[in-house]
């Protein structure tokens, strides 16, 4: 196999770059920065949380605006990790493809019924 | 290169099953391996965790049914099962995040000695490991 690592590297095409690693870290500390928020929220309720105490957290007009950015920037966070996990095992590039768009599927899936769950709140 | 740079040898063909548990990994490689392990388990169980974030703020009967589903299960499945599920989610959450924030960490304040690879990778594990087992009483009554 030819040399392709160090400074031969190709790195045309791949996606590997400043912009998925710096997106990564951004979603990342969004969706830290919302762990922390409902934490508190859950921390300060006083009393057993029943049907009214959790929905109440996501129930303000900022918290849905907050919940649905951490929604987004799950799915962009989601899609980043698992091809990299894809493009680091599966060579053969016709199941590579089929297996990335299996996982837009299920990601973009995932997020518009959260997104649903949340509005309908 | 230098010589010595292009004489190191190379490992292709890494067979997963015959190779990779004879690998003696330090405490920073596990904590990059179960980074990815825990990130590829919560993207498959993403729908059950919209489905009891769904349930637990929709309505008054769907938080009922949801918290049945940890008590009592639901369908075929016991609900001890759908707590080791949330268990293991739980532990997922935990490592990914306390993980990502080592992360951050580094990439911040440019802390790449191997030293603090080491320590921080181990303080990682730990607080992972200590909070799981923490949550995990509380998920299954222990206190």
């Amino acid at each position: 196999m030819s040399v392709n690592y160090g400074s031969k590297r190709v790195v045309v095409g791949a996606h590997y770059g400043i912009r998925d690693w710096l997106a990564q870290r951004v979603t990342a500390s969004l969706m830290a920065a919302f762990t922390l928020v409902v934490l508190a929220h859950v921390i300060f309720t006083s009393g057993p949380i029943g049907y009214e105490e959790w929905a109440g957290i996501f129930a303000a007009q900022w918290m849905k605006f907050l919940t649905f950015t951490t929604i987004i920037a799950l799915l962009y966070h989601a899609w980043i990790g698992i091809r990299d996990i894809w493009m680091d095992y599966i060579k053969p590039v016709g199941l590579r493809l089929a297996l990335h768009v299996a996982s837009l599927v299920w990601l973009i899936g995932c997020a518009g019924w959260a997104i649903q769950a949340l509005w309908r709140l | 290169m230098t010589e010595t740079a292009r004489q190191r040898p190379e490992f292709r063909n890494i067979n997963a099953i015959s190779d990779l548990p004879t690998y003696r990994l330090p405490a920073a490689g596990w904590v990059s391996i179960l980074h990815r392990v825990s990130g590829a388990l919560m993207f498959v169980l993403m729908p059950f965790i919209i489905w009891m974030f769904d349930n637990s703020i929709t309505s008054e009967i769907s938080f009922a049914s949801f918290t049945a589903a940890f008590n009592v299960g639901i369908g075929f499945v016991p609900g001890w099962f759908m707590k080791l599920v949330a268990l293991a989610i739980i532990w997922a959450y935990l490592h990914h995040f306390i993980a990502g924030v080592r992360h951050l960490y580094m990439d911040a304040m440019h802390a790449v000695t191997k030293e603090f690879g080491k320590s921080s990778a181990i303080l990682t594990l730990t607080l992972s490991l200590s909070l799981t087992v923490v949550l995990g009483a509380k998920l299954f009554g222990l206190y």
